[in-house]
């Protein structure tokens, strides 16, 4: 596309319009985690007269933030890396193998994909309760139970992704491995992984900030023990006061996680999520 | 191919065999089991989490699951059609919450997909042609996409609060365009705030992919208009749009999906008192489950919503012509 005038034009007031929409947010997060309680009571003001990182301290005190914050890690990674492992296998499957019930599967669990979450979440619950009553496995309020849940959420996508992935590497190359007398296994894990490492990457990354923003199942399925962030962060409302600096001081905590991992990643994030919708 | 052939052993001439097939499946023995064996975990866990809840949440909308059986779940009388006939019977509450939740949500839904696709696109556009701080822009846009769900909705809430917001101090302080503060989480505002938060949510999602889509387009093609005299508006309606036909298909489908059953924004910017103009559909079978202990009704309404949403996607895809990539 030529850049006239008319595009410059255009561009700057796009970028200035969506910069502010997109920053305005970002700004008042930060900077509302660096008031006094009072100030944050009374009207909004842009700068803040009275910087304190007191917020950053309290929040820690107001609410078992580090509680939260394990459970949430902890959930996190251990479905990100089961998520990623499940997906890689089934993906692998899916794109070199042709066998009975391929399409079946790949429907149903991309059709998975579209159901909302309320839909299975009481019939999910009432399942883990009679589970918990026949095998004594308990599943409800404690991280295995999360756990479960969020390494199939990101499950379809993942499986998807990666299928696209895999096909686009050349069977050239895994036929050579096994001419060379590697299995399919071997095959998988020596020629077709490295080569699809950005989307194994950019698959992590999705089903990690699946896991870390889940809001509905965290809500229904945990206790004070297993809570995760996104419940917990509720908490700094009280019946008396609403501490919207410690608010805003943990969301900004639980925010540079991923927004950290998201940005380094960005380059394979962006290509694998669009490898995979724009295919 | 031969069944001969089938039956000799692969490791007898594994070339031959790794050449003519095309693939890794080189030992027809376990070449068979092998795909199945690397589907089970996902098969497994497809069916406890999904398939399986789906099937009883089918079933739990045909009984009578009030808080008295909730303990004993497997119990509970049959109710046939009724929790269906309460649900769609728009004369009673129960049908009439529900019909304007679904209205409510359409509208949510519409509104925020076509302002989250022109958004995107338009930005998409801006960032096309190579410029300074170009991937610096990419990627602060991509930041509330990356940020948790409800740390970027806590923040609107904070912001769209009547006394203390940044939104009225804008509004009422800043500009003067409004002599009173209006409620943004109450009352018939709270459909403006709920598209406002989803649009600045889901809008870099779209720009993600349209920008994807812009970058496929051959350059040259741009030229070749230019050489002809086509201006940036006609270059963008008789190339870019067409170009990017089937990245938009997948698009408007995926966030059509997504809004309609957004939950998150909802939840988290009003908390459990919803105000009538911003119930979302998911978030009130969700509170018509929980607040009245009647899972089989709220059941009803869900199988009543997995139906709407599979007859949309189903013509959606018929009429584009285009099914899943792999189906």
């Amino acid at each position: 596309m030529r850049e006239t005038r008319g595009f410059k034009v255009y561009r700057a007031v796009v970028l200035a319009v969506l910069g502010l929409f997109v920053l305005v947010p970002l700004y008042v997060m930060v900077t509302s985690s660096l008031k006094p309680l009072r100030d944050v009571q009374g009207a909004f003001t842009w700068w803040p007269s009275n910087l304190t990182l007191d917020p950053f301290v309290d929040m820690w005190k107001t609410v078992p933030l580090a509680r939260y914050f394990v459970n949430s890690t902890i959930v996190s990674v251990v479905a990100t890396v089961c998520s990623v492992a499940i997906a890689i296998l089934a993906a692998f499957a899916v794109s070199r193998f042709r066998f009975r019930g391929r399409t079946v599967f790949t429907t149903t669990v991309l059709s998975t994909q579209m159901f909302p979450g309320v839909l299975f979440l009481l019939p999910l619950f009432l399942i883990f309760v009679n589970i918990n009553n026949s095998t004594g496995l308990q599943l409800v309020g404690t991280r295995l139970g999360l756990i479960i849940t969020y390494l199939t959420f990101s499950l379809p996508f993942s499986i998807w992704m990666l299928a696209g992935y895999f096909d686009s590497i050349p069977r050239d190359l895994d036929e050579a491995a096994l001419v060379d007398g590697c299995g399919p296994m071997g095959a998988l894990v020596r020629v077709v992984l490295p080569a699809a490492r950005p989307g194994v990457i950019a698959v992590a990354i999705y089903s990690f900030m699946t896991a870390w923003g889940e809001v509905l199942f965290a809500s229904v399925m945990t206790t004070e023990s297993n809570r995760t962030l996104s419940v917990g962060l509720r908490q700094y409302s009280t019946q008396t006061n609403i501490y919207w600096n410690q608010i805003m001081a943990a969301a900004l905590i639980v925010s540079i996680p991923v927004v950290i991992g998201f940005l380094l990643a960005q380059r394979h994030f962006v290509a694998g999520v669009t490898a995979g919708a724009v295919k | 191919m031969s069944v001969a052939t089938e039956q000799v052993p692969a490791e007898a001439v594994p070339g031959v065999r790794a050449a003519k097939k095309r693939g890794p499946d080189h030992r027809p023995g376990l070449s068979r089991k092998l795909p199945y064996l690397l589907l089970a975990p996902a098969v497994l866990l497809e069916l406890l989490i999904h398939i399986i809840p789906m099937l009883v949440g089918i079933w739990m909308s045909f009984v009578k699951l009030t808080k008295f059986f909730i303990a004993n779940w497997s119990a509970a009388p049959w109710a046939g059609l009724n929790n269906y006939r309460v649900a769609v019977d728009i004369h009673n509450s129960v049908g009439e919450g529900l019909l304007k939740s679904f209205g409510v949500t359409v509208a949510f839904s519409l509104i925020t997909v076509i302002l989250s696709w022109c958004l995107g696109m338009a930005a998409a556009v801006a960032l096309q042609p190579p410029f300074k701080g170009r991937s610096a822009i990419r990627t602060l846009f991509l930041v509330p996409y990356a940020l948790p769900a409800y740390a970027g909705i806590l923040t609107w809430n904070f912001m769209l609060q009547r006394d203390t917001g940044a939104v009225n101090h804008v509004l009422v302080d800043n500009l003067g365009l409004m002599s009173d503060r209006p409620f943004w989480l109450l009352g018939g505002n709270a459909l403006t705030s709920l598209i406002t938060v989803a649009l600045w949510r889901l809008w870099p999602f779209a720009f993600l992919t349209l920008m994807a889509g812009l970058q496929s387009i051959p350059r040259d093609v741009y030229e070749a208009a230019s050489v002809d005299g086509a201006g940036s508006v006609r270059q963008w309606r008789n190339i870019t749009l067409p170009s990017l036909r089937p990245v938009n298909l997948v698009l408007v489908l995926v966030l059509f999906l997504w809004t309609f059953s957004d939950f998150n924004t909802p939840y988290v910017l009003f908390g459990t008192a919803q105000p009538p103009a911003g119930d979302l559909i998911t978030f009130h079978i969700y509170n018509a489950s929980f607040l009245t202990w009647n899972f089989g009704s709220g059941a009803a309404m869900s199988v009543l919503l997995l139906i709407f949403l599979m007859i949309v996607t189903g013509a959606y895809l018929i009429v584009t012509g285009r099914r899943s990539r792999r189906a």
